[in-house]
């Protein structure tokens, strides 16, 4: 008797006190910005009453329209977990992932209100045209480039040399802070933070070769000259990503290293 | 039920506003200076227009005007300096929110002193004042 085996703790029975009660619930207005070319060339503002639970994020509030509303509402998510970038939108007019925000941590008193990112070219409801976004990702040459010979082994580097962009390192491509940037809505030609962030991670990448190149893409006219360090990337950035200071980082290798 | 159109303002915060601001107030020098070169070259055509024109300044809300204009110059040169120390100093970008109640704080400290001289010299000049 003595010798059994305790029960794993998830199959333990709780006492209510401690948990595994009723998830309260609550009633919720989402007010979301449609948009539907072959209807209107106007977006428009549709109320959603929804009842959700404690537990909820606003993903799972676009899902139940979805599902059990409105099955005509569009929008991107992948994994719903915060890691595949999918569902960056504007919740309560600041940008966030869906997945990542709970409706909880919202003032669900008033309405909540879900609009797509801002200075890409909306398609349908949340769905914007990520190509502008990624045009500019694909300049900054997102890849290592290493002008050695190939190792037999893999490309060793000290823990401080990988510490050195580690927090670039964390980008999902989510778009959240490149469409915050006041610079980018109004000027489309501008790199973004997104795309600063990333040639970040391999700027200071110490087995990369091609860190002047891409400081020398990087100077250019749209290039992290744009940045009038709003911070608004930043603060979007779901990752917590100090992308201002990257840019920062940048702008200093500009000047201080060659070109 | 779909409802009125417009989009809503992004809700960016610190940074972005004192960006408005710096952008607001280098405008509103931009149009002060315009002016400035205006009337200050008028004494290259004649003196007696621009001691008339010069005098057509002195009243109260001239006077508010250029209260105005040095607030608006203190604050953009001071945050000014909050840019650079964001673009160059290394803990700036970290410390941005701190620099910008700096500014501020620095903005108050001159402008308090300035103003208390400067409107009661402005107030006081009323004809009818003394």
């Amino acid at each position: 008797m003595t010798a059994e085996l305790a029960e794993p703790a998830s199959k333990v029975e709780l006492p209510a006190s401690v948990g595994g009660g009723e998830i309260p619930t609550f009633n919720v207005t989402l007010r979301v910005r449609r948009y539907n070319p072959e209807v209107s060339p106007e977006p428009v503002w549709e109320d959603f009453e929804l009842t959700m639970y404690g537990t909820d994020r606003v993903l799972d509030a676009l899902h139940k329209i979805k599902w059990e509303h409105d099955g005509s509402l569009s929008f991107r998510r992948s994994c719903a977990h915060g890691v595949c970038g999918s569902d960056a939108m504007r919740i309560n007019g600041r940008n966030r992932l869906a997945c990542k925000t709970l409706l909880k941590d919202l003032d669900t008193k008033k309405p909540i209100l879900v609009e797509p990112i801002k200075g890409l070219p909306v398609e349908k409801d949340l769905i914007v045209d990520m190509e502008p976004f990624f045009q500019s990702y694909r300049e900054i040459m997102p890849f290592l480039i290493n002008k050695g010979h190939e190792p037999t082994r893999e490309r060793l580097q000290s823990a401080e040399e990988r510490a050195r962009f580690d927090d670039t390192t964390k980008c999902i491509l989510c778009a959240a802070c490149t469409s915050s940037c006041p610079v980018f809505w109004t000027d489309g030609q501008y790199f973004g933070p997104a795309a600063i962030v990333n040639a970040h991670r391999f700027i200071f990448d110490s087995r990369d070769d091609a860190g002047d190149m891409r400081l020398e893409i990087l100077n250019d006219k749209e290039g992290v000259w744009r940045c009038r360090t709003t911070f608004n990337c930043t603060e979007a950035c779901p990752r917590g990503i100090q992308v201002t200071q990257a840019i920062a980082e940048v702008k200093q290798a500009i000047l201080t290293r060659r070109v | 039920m779909p409802t009125k159109p417009a989009g809503t303002l992004y809700r960016g915060r610190e940074g972005m506003w004192s960006w408005v601001g710096h952008r607001v107030t280098g405008v509103v020098i931009f149009f002060f200076l315009l002016v400035h070169v205006l009337d200050t070259s008028l004494v290259r055509v004649s003196p007696e227009a621009y001691t008339s024109v010069i005098g057509a300044y002195k009243n109260p809300i001239m006077g508010l005007g250029e209260a105005g204009l040095v607030a608006a110059i203190v604050f953009h040169a001071f945050n000014g300096l909050r840019i650079i120390l964001v673009d160059f100093w290394k803990s700036g970008p970290k410390y941005q929110r701190q620099l910008l109640w700096g500014v501020l704080g620095l903005w108050v400290i001159t402008m308090v002193p300035f103003l208390i001289r400067h409107l009661s010299i402005v107030f006081s000049a009323i004809p009818g004042g003394h």
